[in-house]
């Protein structure tokens, strides 16, 4: 069986080309065919079951007969992974559904601003060619903790990093299952709490039988689809508007409009001006971008997408390949998103009333009909054409301006081909391609998980001398369990685990970095020095995130003198808290939100949003870890020799499994 | 295994490092801090500093990385410590 697997999959290895370039053809195919069945009159809903089944039936398929039994095939997929098709599957692993759903999303609502993500999910890759990856792959590591204890000597290490991974890790795959759930209810109609349980299965169809493995072939394959997803909207959009199918370039002349219209709408805060949106100053824009590249140069899942390579050579070339990948949707992303301004802009430039909403911008209301937060208009729901006519009544709006239509971010993504008016066809790509994303994401992220949990604790820790066969066993009900969980949470609708997620590239970066870093620049740093840096830079780094949204009193209360809140809101502050302490018992409640709302809007170090709690996180675990290094005893002789083989490529891995 | 060809290949390797993270510096961080000035030059409808964040920056991250595997591969192969 084992054996049959092997000479099967090299083959499989030798004619990827052949069998993506047949894919790629066969989806293209298929997403004609849809369009041609929805020109016949087949009904909007059974394309949307089209695209969404024949997308995961594929994954599924892939994910069987990837199904393996040997543990390096489980964990690392036989180490057979080419460099570019490892870019490809980096480029789905790394791409979530916030990614493809709501990237645009922000950059329309924050213009240059928003372009701090764009920024700091690629150069971050930069930091993993240079410092990490080629090194991890030269140690020849299962996962990231392996690595940690190797070279810091003990379990102890290991299990900090095991704490990091997980908590890094599970609230964003919450998010992912949270993503398929949503779009699931949305393009399918089922109902929110059934939809993630099927979104739970097309996930572990493709992870379970086949580890690393089976999650590889499923990502490239969903690689593929969500980047056609992705570039056919915005190429759409950039035909119509300016009848040249090249959106990036475009993406000028969409500028230029913009700017314009906002000129004449008399929007005083432009598209392009820098630092002026969301409370991003310069000072946050560039920690975040900060923040944002270590994380990614620390995140678990996306480090052990390297450890699959053929050969330390190989790994580089393919944190090359993933940028690459990664690039041609964060490059179109501005672009998709100045093209929805655009085409919004000009909708409202057409004059827009309450009477011809519904007739111009149907769209909107079906949105705001399937969730209320999505499209507000004049400050309320735009359910329909009556409650947008009453809530602008009550402001005094007759003309509505584009100030007065507030879109979700997470929303602009899925419904751009209705606003632009394409056929429905597009949507049910649309939305094929954002379940793609979250899926391959959420899997990369369960598999981290499993196999921390699997691999470090049960294997390491707890069990050395359990059979393969045991180990694997483990490691899928592991799996499950997890994944299982991921669900559970997924489905009570957490929206404190939604905006959780941009805290794990900080939680990640400040927790990791340092020790994986030095780990390898530096030999005198030693097993007290890591494990001393990783708690003081993750222990500042929870303590500023928690302390800053769920202990926002206490926290402007012991560092006022830190904040940069105005002596007026000071004030206003101590006003609250007096108005707390005097409240009635039933309208204690009431009192409590409003202060402890106003506190978060001041508990911070420096004026430093939450998002960027790494800003702190990150020296102080570079500093403390040089510092306890320094004043205790350096490596033994047999550690240095071991950095030095790490060091360089030629050579057999460092550490050699039982793989039998 | 402190031997001087081995100390050379990673000065060397060295030297590439930092010079990759200068790059990254320059292009993640410099060139935004003057994006100001730089939106006063707009080359088809893009002013130039929106245009280095959105586009300029992220190709410069991918030429750098395929360079960057070009070169140590080739200091790899210099000092006999590629792959065979």
């Amino acid at each position: 069986m084992a054996t049959t697997t092997t000479s099967g999959g090299g083959d499989f290895v030798s004619n990827l080309g052949r069998i993506y370039g047949i894919y790629t053809g066969g989806f293209i195919a298929f997403v004609i065919l849809m369009a041609i069945l929805s020109a016949a009159g087949v009904p909007n809903y059974i394309i949307g079951y089209m695209f969404v089944g024949f997308t995961i039936l594929i994954y599924a398929v892939i994910g069987i007969l990837s199904r393996t039994m040997q543990v390096g095939e489980y964990y690392v997929a036989g180490r057979r992974v080419p460099a570019i098709y490892n870019g490809m599957a980096t480029g789905a692993d790394w791409m979530s559904g916030a990614s493809f759903v709501g990237m645009a999303g922000t950059l329309y609502l924050l213009g240059y601003d928003g372009l701090a993500f764009v920024l700091g999910w690629t150069g971050g890759y930069v930091l993993v060619a240079i410092l990490v990856a080629p090194y991890l792959r030269k140690f020849g590591a299962y996962t990231v903790p392996d690595f940690l204890s190797a070279r810091y000597g003990g379990n102890l290490a290991r299990f900090i990093g095991v704490i990091v991974l997980f908590s890094c890790s599970f609230t964003y795959v919450v998010a992912q299952v949270y993503a398929t759930g949503i779009i699931s209810a949305r393009f399918l109609g089922l109902d929110f709490n059934v939809a993630v349980y099927v979104g739970l299965a097309g996930i572990l169809v493709c992870s379970m039988l086949g580890g690393m493995r089976a999650v590889t072939w499923t990502q490239v394959a969903q690689y593929i689809v969500l980047i056609i997803a992705y570039l056919i909207p915005a190429i759409w959009m950039s035909t119509v508007k300016t009848g040249v199918p090249i959106p990036q370039l475009m993406q000028g002349t969409a500028l230029a409009n913009i700017t314009a219209l906002e000129t004449a709408q008399g929007i005083a805060v432009h598209h392009i001006t820098p630092f002026v949106h969301g409370g991003y100053n310069a000072l946050n824009f560039f920690l975040l971008i900060l923040c944002l590249m270590v994380g990614t140069a620390s995140l678990p899942h996306v480090l052990m997408r390297y450890f699959t390579t053929p050969s330390v050579r190989e790994a580089r070339v393919s944190v090359a390949w993933s940028l690459l990948f990664i690039f041609i949707l964060y490059f179109t992303a501005p672009a998709y998103a100045a093209f929805a301004k655009w085409t919004m802009l000009d909708l409202v430039a057409s004059g827009l009333t309450p009477d011809n909403i519904a007739e111009k911008a149907g769209w909107m209301m079906r949105w705001a009909a399937a969730d209320n937060a999505l499209v507000q208009i004049c400050g309320k729901a735009a359910i329909d054409a009556a409650a947008i006519a009453a809530a602008c009544a009550e402001q005094g709006v007759t003309n509505i301006g584009f100030a007065n239509i507030n879109l979700n971010a997470d929303m602009i993504v899925l419904a751009t081909p209705e606003m632009a008016g394409m056929p429905y066809v597009i949507s049910g790509l649309v939305a094929a391609g954002g379940l793609a994303a979250a899926l391959s994401t959420a899997d990369g992220l369960l598999l981290a998980i499993a196999n921390a949990l699997s691999h470090d604790i049960y294997y390491k820790m707890i069990d050395q001398n359990a059979p393969t066969a045991r180990r694997l066993v483990v490691s899928r009900v592991l799996l499950v369990l997890v994944a299982i969980a991921a669900a559970y949470v997924a489905s009570t609708k957490p929206a404190d685990i939604l905006a959780m997620v941009s805290w794990a590239f900080s939680l990640a970066a400040a927790g990791l970095f340092p020790a994986l870093v030095l780990g390898v620049w530096w030999k005198r740093a030693n097993s007290a020095g890591a494990i001393a840096g990783m708690i003081a830079g993750f222990g500042i780094c929870l303590y500023y995130l928690l302390g800053t949204r769920y202990g926002a009193v206490g926290f402007v209360e012991m560092w006022s003198g830190l904040s940069t809140a105005t002596a007026e809101q000071l004030a206003k502050f101590e006003e609250l808290k007096a108005a707390f302490a005097a409240a009635a018992p039933d309208a204690q409640a009431a009192a409590w939100a409003a202060f402890d709302k106003h506190a978060q809007s001041i508990a911070n170090w420096g004026g430093v949003k939450n998002l960027s709690a790494a800003a702190f996180g990150l020296p102080v675990g570079f500093a403390v870890m040089y510092v306890v290094s320094r004043l205790t005893k350096e490596p033994s002789h047999e550690l240095q020799e071991f950095i030095e083989e790490i060091r360089v490529p030629r050579g057999k891995t460092i550490m050699e499994e039982k793989t039998a | 295994m402190a031997t001087p060809d081995r100390v050379s290949y990673w000065n060397k390797t060295r030297s590439l490092m930092f010079l990759m993270l200068g790059l990254w510096f320059f292009f993640g961080y410099v060139i935004h801090f003057f994006v100001g000035p730089l939106n006063n030059i707009v080359i088809l409808g893009f002013p130039l500093g929106f245009y280095m964040a959105a586009q300029g920056s992220l190709i410069a991250f991918v030429v750098m990385l395929f360079w960057f595997a070009r070169k140590q591969n080739g200091i790899d192969e210099e000092h006999g410590v590629s792959e065979e």
